[in-house]
């Protein structure tokens, strides 16, 4: 019918109605229960994230099971959230991480995930939720992911305190991250955060240059020489800053750091080349330098790790068909084989259960339950990662997640911060 | 124009001339509109992506922010904060500590880019003989620019770190014993980087003066009795100044605007003033960077007009 419409039809008029029928999609959108029917029409998924959790045969494996198009946009972290600030309309998803939650949900760009829409939502590990690890409560300083978790109402900006059916972000991977060392090099047991400023590694040592994540490795470093012991390592005040600074510098003009680094390659170079033997790591990079001959460690600590965690948020101006695919994807998401595929690279899933009715029993004993693997354990390209016989570092989720002290985050004082990191670089 | 237009029928004496004269002003009328806009598009493309921008990061500098929106306002609290402990005395400020190093690295930068840029001028300009060779040498200058900054940078690293190349030879040679660690990662790593990265900027505008030397004044420096080292710096030296000063003024902009080559191959331990600039707008402190782009746009015009100032550009092309 509109096809024999359409020439007398001015623009202006079929503007009108092309309005009035996304409008009505938009309507549609919010009351829930109507079937998507996505396999009639491809829906393409903006995704912006960092490019950790975009991977080739996630995007593949969607389209094959949902019909859903998703189309990467890797940025870092801080373009993530620089994005959402300043482009609300140039995504559709965005996977960023908890600690941004901070600057992000004020801005209003983002709306409250509906719990009701995400089949698996129950199940989502208490880690986020309560805090939780098999019923412990684990360190919950910085921008902890239960803090952030649930919002007042859909389009409130307030975090709530208690479990609503708005949920900011939900999950897709989390860490515990510690130092990555060098045994082969080091030659002696290390057991402390405080061996990171040890004269004895003077110029081969290493920090992320990320202000935020940054100061609470040297905040780690502090409270593990007896020295200070902070209330809340990820909000310092302003003289805890200036405590923590004090000691950066020091260590850096006495020569203690190699380098500075930046991105997951730079980290992953630094180590394997023997520049540094001792440094500030993520777990991927360090499997990386392993793979690539070189002993490492993803060394656990007594005084604990300092986590991270990321997830998928809806940006506001999401509606009609598109709003629809995003719910499948993340249901999608949650449903078992992402989670299998981010569990085998040392990452963890939001849904353990689901994850693990996707993963061989070995595969599951030697990434979840720190048990020696039975067989060569590998990567999802099917490059060995592992030999049988091998155990992962830290232990099981439990030992790991368990042992978490802090969470990546964003200070009050951030601006201070970030003007007294300045100054470290400058000293 | 309007003021002869209007002379011309209030002066009588003028009259035999008068049938002339509004036909020249008409015609300069056009001329100057023609120039106009013939010079238009590129003044829209100046005031579209150069007036408008800088406009923007001025009136942004005096902006408030929070973690998530810029609030428009008027405080002077982003430049104070620039220069936060600046007037104390008793240690310098990170804002002056910064600057220095980067004038630091503009000054080693520049000094090497002229010496290595200015020998390979002369060499091709005046010890090669046919044009063909010269053109061919010439060319070979421009191919480190086939590939991207970023890799040539890199492309150092393996070379020069601890257990690289050149520690190894030298090792295996039986010159050192331990690696020499200031190869990487050091004030020494970034100058090279420099030199690499920017000489051709000093070759090409040098290596232009050259050229248009009248070769005559040469042989009558030489047939007047003088060495060749008194040919370079009496006759050659004054007469590529100009080159000199545009490509002085393409590296130091250039080094003073860094912070990729300082950040890689000084190992991000290093200040530079376009990583300050970098890391305020990654948390989203815009007022706060462009608060110090102004005073970085500010420092570096100051450079030029000191250089502008011992060198007279305008004149001497």
């Amino acid at each position: 019918m509109t096809e024999t419409k359409t020439p007398r039809l001015s623009r202006r008029t079929l503007l009108q109605g092309a309005g009035a029928a996304a409008g009505l999609a938009a309507g549609s959108g919010v009351v829930t229960g109507f079937p998507a029917i996505i396999a009639a029409e491809p829906v393409t998924l903006r995704y912006l994230g960092t490019a950790v959790n975009q991977s080739g045969d996630i995007a593949r494996k969607v389209k094959e099971d949902l019909g859903i198009t998703i189309e990467y946009i890797p940025v870092v972290t801080d373009e993530v959230s620089k994005r959402v600030v300043t482009q609300p309309n140039s995504f559709d998803i965005v996977d960023s991480e908890y600690f941004s939650l901070k600057k992000l949900m004020p801005s209003g760009n983002l709306v409250g995930m509906d719990a009701r829409r995400i089949k698996n939502a129950d199940k989502i590990t208490p880690v986020f939720t309560k805090g939780e690890v098999a019923g412990k409560t684990i360190g919950d300083q910085g921008t902890a992911p239960k803090k952030v978790f649930y919002l007042e109402g859909q389009n409130s900006t307030k975090f709530a305190s208690s479990p609503t059916e708005w949920i900011t972000l939900i999950p897709t991977t989390y860490n515990a991250d510690t130092l990555g060392i060098r045994p082969d090099l080091i030659k002696r047991p290390i057991s402390s955060w405080k061996e990171l400023l040890n004269p004895e590694f003077k110029g081969k040592a290493s920090i992320l240059n990320i202000p935020s994540i940054g100061i609470m490795d040297a905040a780690m470093v502090v409270e593990a020489t007896g020295d200070y012991t902070y209330p809340d390592k990820g909000n310092m005040t302003r003289p805890e800053i200036d405590r923590t600074m004090k000691v950066l510098i020091e260590a850096k003009r006495a020569g203690q750091f190699r380098a500075f680094w930046q991105d997951f390659n730079e980290s992953v170079n630094l180590m394997a080349s023997g520049e540094t033997v001792i440094q500030s790591m993520w777990s991927p990079a360090v499997t990386k330098v392993r793979s690539q001959g070189v002993a490492c460690t993803y060394q656990p600590l007594k005084e604990g790790y300092r986590a991270w965690a990321s997830g998928f948020g809806l940006p506001k101006t999401l509606t009609g068909k598109k709003l629809d695919a995003a719910y499948d994807f993340i249901n999608w998401f949650l449903s078992g084989w992402a989670g299998a595929y981010l569990n085998r690279q040392g990452y963890y899933s939001a849904v353990l259960e689901t994850a693990k009715a996707q993963m061989e029993p070995y595969e599951w004993a030697f990434w979840m339950e720190g048990k020696p693997a039975e067989k060569d354990i590998k990567a999802p390209d099917g490059t060995v990662m592992e030999k049988a016989g091998a155990v992962r570092d830290g232990g099981s989720f439990e030992q790991r997640m368990g042992a978490v002290a802090c969470w990546n985050s964003v200070m009050d004082e951030n601006t201070y911060m970030v003007r007294k990191w300045n100054e470290f670089i400058a000293a | 124009m309007s003021t002869a237009t209007a002379r011309v029928p209030s002066l009588p004496e003028a009259a035999q001339a008068a049938p002339a004269l509004p036909g020249l002003a008409a015609e300069t009328r056009r001329q100057r509109r023609l120039a106009y806009w013939q010079a238009m598009p590129l003044g829209l493309v100046f005031l579209a992506f150069f007036l408008v921008p800088l406009a923007l990061t001025l009136i942004v500098s005096f902006w408030e922010y929070n973690e998530y929106e810029i609030i428009p306002a008027f405080t002077l609290q982003n430049y104070a904060d620039v220069f936060e402990g600046c007037l104390s005395g008793a240690d310098l400020c990170t804002t002056f500590r910064t600057y220095l190093s980067t004038l630091k690295f503009c000054l080693l930068g520049w000094a090497a880019t002229l010496t290595v840029g200015f020998t390979v001028a002369y060499f091709v300009a005046f010890h090669v003989r046919s044009t063909a060779m010269q053109t061919v040498l010439f060319l070979i200058c421009t191919i480190p620019f086939w590939t991207s900054n970023v890799i040539r940078m890199i492309a150092w690293i393996p070379l020069l770190g601890r257990n690289g190349l050149v520690n190894d030879t030298l090792m295996g040679l039986g010159v050192t014993k331990a690696p020499i660690e200031g190869l990487l990662y050091s004030d020494f790593s970034v100058v090279l980087a420099f030199i690499h990265l920017d000489t051709v900027f000093m070759i090409v505008p040098i290596f232009n003066s050259m050229m248009r030397i009248d070769r005559s004044l040469i042989e009558a420096a030489t047939d007047a009795g003088a060495t060749p080292w008194q040919t370079l710096w009496n006759v050659i030296v004054p007469l590529c100044k100009p080159g000199i000063a545009i490509g002085s003024i393409f590296v130091l902009t250039l080094i003073m605007g860094d912070f990729v080559t300082v950040g890689v191959m000084g190992g991000q331990q290093i200040a530079s003033v376009g990583k300050v600039i970098q890391v305020q707008m990654s948390y989203l402190q815009f007022p706060a960077a462009a608060a110090n782009a102004v005073v970085l746009l500010g420092a570096v015009m100051v450079l030029i007009g000191a250089l502008t100032r011992l060198i007279d550009l305008r004149r001497e092309l």
